[in-house]
């Protein structure tokens, strides 16, 4: 679904990512975790091209992604993406949140997509919020809100880069239940995350970074149970 | 000669028409000053130079010279090769100078809106050009609302100086009624009153379009 071939990227004489390879199937949960400044936000940037990598290839569905504006925006149609700060329309209310997408990029007609975001905030538990604005919500229901205008456009992944980070901590339950829904649902999921259970519930495979390099990958159970590379096993041991 | 205020009220009416005129080349430098204002902030938002550079030369230009000399080099200045007459000279003058200052209020503001707001609308498969009309704009023109309502006082005061030019206007008709009685003050008051009266409903208009748009700001 997701293919990273030889990436790299430097910000000015930074270099913060070393020749990345990944490869995410379909239905696959990825979970990327590792200390701050390892590379782990700018890799999902760069799969999505909110940054622009300096070489190396992104294929999302098998199809290489050229850096041309069109082959972009129709790949983001395919990519969803969830941010730590959620970055909700201010000016629009959740419903007009969810439709935009759908009536803006697919060209919906906004009662099909009017029914797709109830459908979608039934989904999250906030079907009573949609006449609201961003404002009046909580840090977990907005970011149910950003998950519910991702999977508006219908993606065939989602890349998650911190999702509860910025959460109170007795909100951040209520958005890892939706993303562990998802995951149950087959969602192909790249997610950043430094929530260690969910990691061990739910990723298929984890990935632990440093330094800009992908430097132990296995199942969870053997990563948080037996980890190989010394950065890893000190990472966990701060944590854990 | 004592001064004779109650003329103020007596001679008040007379200055509707002149009112008017500083209305019209107000509204019509604030239209143009807008239109241009947004085309130059994109320009100084450009990474193109062809955009970029000459947004900037025009704003240097504009901000680094009195309003003064830009009405006579349209008026005096250009006329010959184009002679226009009064009205529109101080209309293409003050809509430039008011382009200039409106740019870089447009321009802040854009600025000012978080980049997560543009990064969240690509990644939902938009455009730039949808995503700077439909996400940032809407919120840019918010927070510039109030310098907006600012620039558009400055602007109304401004419109005097089309009086230099002989453009009948409020500070004009006062200056000709003054000098035909010796009784300046009384008719200089009468125009005073008149931008007051104009700037004090403007700002209340202002007002009423911030407090509505807060409705729905964070």
């Amino acid at each position: 679904m997701v293919e990273v071939i030889s990436l790299n990227k430097s910000f000015g004489n930074n270099k913060v990512l070393h020749d990345i390879q990944l490869t995410v199937s379909e239905g696959e949960v990825v979970v990327i975790i590792g200390p701050s400044g390892s590379g782990k936000s700018t890799l999902l940037r760069c799969i999505n091209f909110l940054e622009t990598s300096d070489s190396g290839d992104i294929l999302i569905d098998s199809q290489v992604i050229d850096h041309k504006e069109k082959t972009i925006n129709q790949m983001r149609q395919n990519v969803g993406m969830v941010f730590q700060h959620f970055y909700l329309f201010p000016h629009r209310t959740v419903l007009e949140n969810i439709i935009e997408g759908p009536t803006q990029v697919k060209k919906l007609n906004k009662q099909e997509a009017i029914l797709l975001a109830e459908e979608l905030l039934d989904k999250v538990d906030l079907k009573d919020k949609k006449d609201v604005y961003p404002d009046m919500l909580s840090g977990g229901q907005k970011q149910r809100v950003a998950i519910a205008r991702t999977l508006a456009m219908k993606p065939k992944v989602i890349l998650f880069d911190e999702p509860t980070s910025a959460l109170d901590p007795e909100l951040v339950g209520e958005v890892l239940n939706v993303m562990k829904q998802l995951a149950k649902e087959g969602m192909t999921m790249l997610v950043v995350t430094h929530e260690m259970g969910f990691a061990r519930e739910v990723a298929d495979r984890v990935i632990f970074m440093d330094e800009g390099r992908i430097v132990e990958e296995g199942d969870p159970e053997s990563f948080f149970g037996n980890p190989q590379n010394e950065r890893a096993q000190a990472f966990l041991s701060c944590i854990l | 000669m004592t001064y004779e205020f109650s003329l103020i009220f007596e001679k008040f009416p007379i200055f509707i028409p002149a009112a008017f005129e500083t209305l019209k080349i107000t509204a019509a430098s604030i239209l143009l000053g807008v239109v241009i204002g947004l085309i130059a902030a994109f320009g100084r938002l450009s990474k193109h130079k062809l955009s970029y550079y000459p947004a900037t030369f025009y704003i240097t230009i504009v901000r680094g010279t009195p309003i003064l000399l830009q009405l006579f080099v349209v008026y005096y200045g250009l006329a010959n090769i184009v002679r226009l007459d009064p009205y529109l000279s101080a209309v293409i003058a003050f809509g430039a100078h008011n382009g200039a200052y409106i740019a870089e209020i447009f321009r802040g503001a854009i600025l000012s809106i978080h980049k997560g707001q543009m990064e969240a609308a690509r990644s939902i498969g938009m455009t730039h050009f949808q995503a700077m009309w439909r996400i940032i704009l809407p919120q840019a023109f918010k927070r510039a609302v109030p310098p907006l309502g600012n620039q558009f006082i400055i602007a109304t005061k401004d419109s005097s100086l089309a009086s230099t030019i002989a453009v009948r206007e409020l500070l004009l008709k006062s200056q000709q009624l003054g000098s035909s009685t010796f009784r300046f003050m009384e008719y200089l008051l009468i125009a005073g009153l008149y931008y007051l009266i104009i700037t004090a409903v403007l700002g209340f208009f202002v007002h009423k379009l911030e407090r509505r748009l807060a409705v729905s700001e964070r």
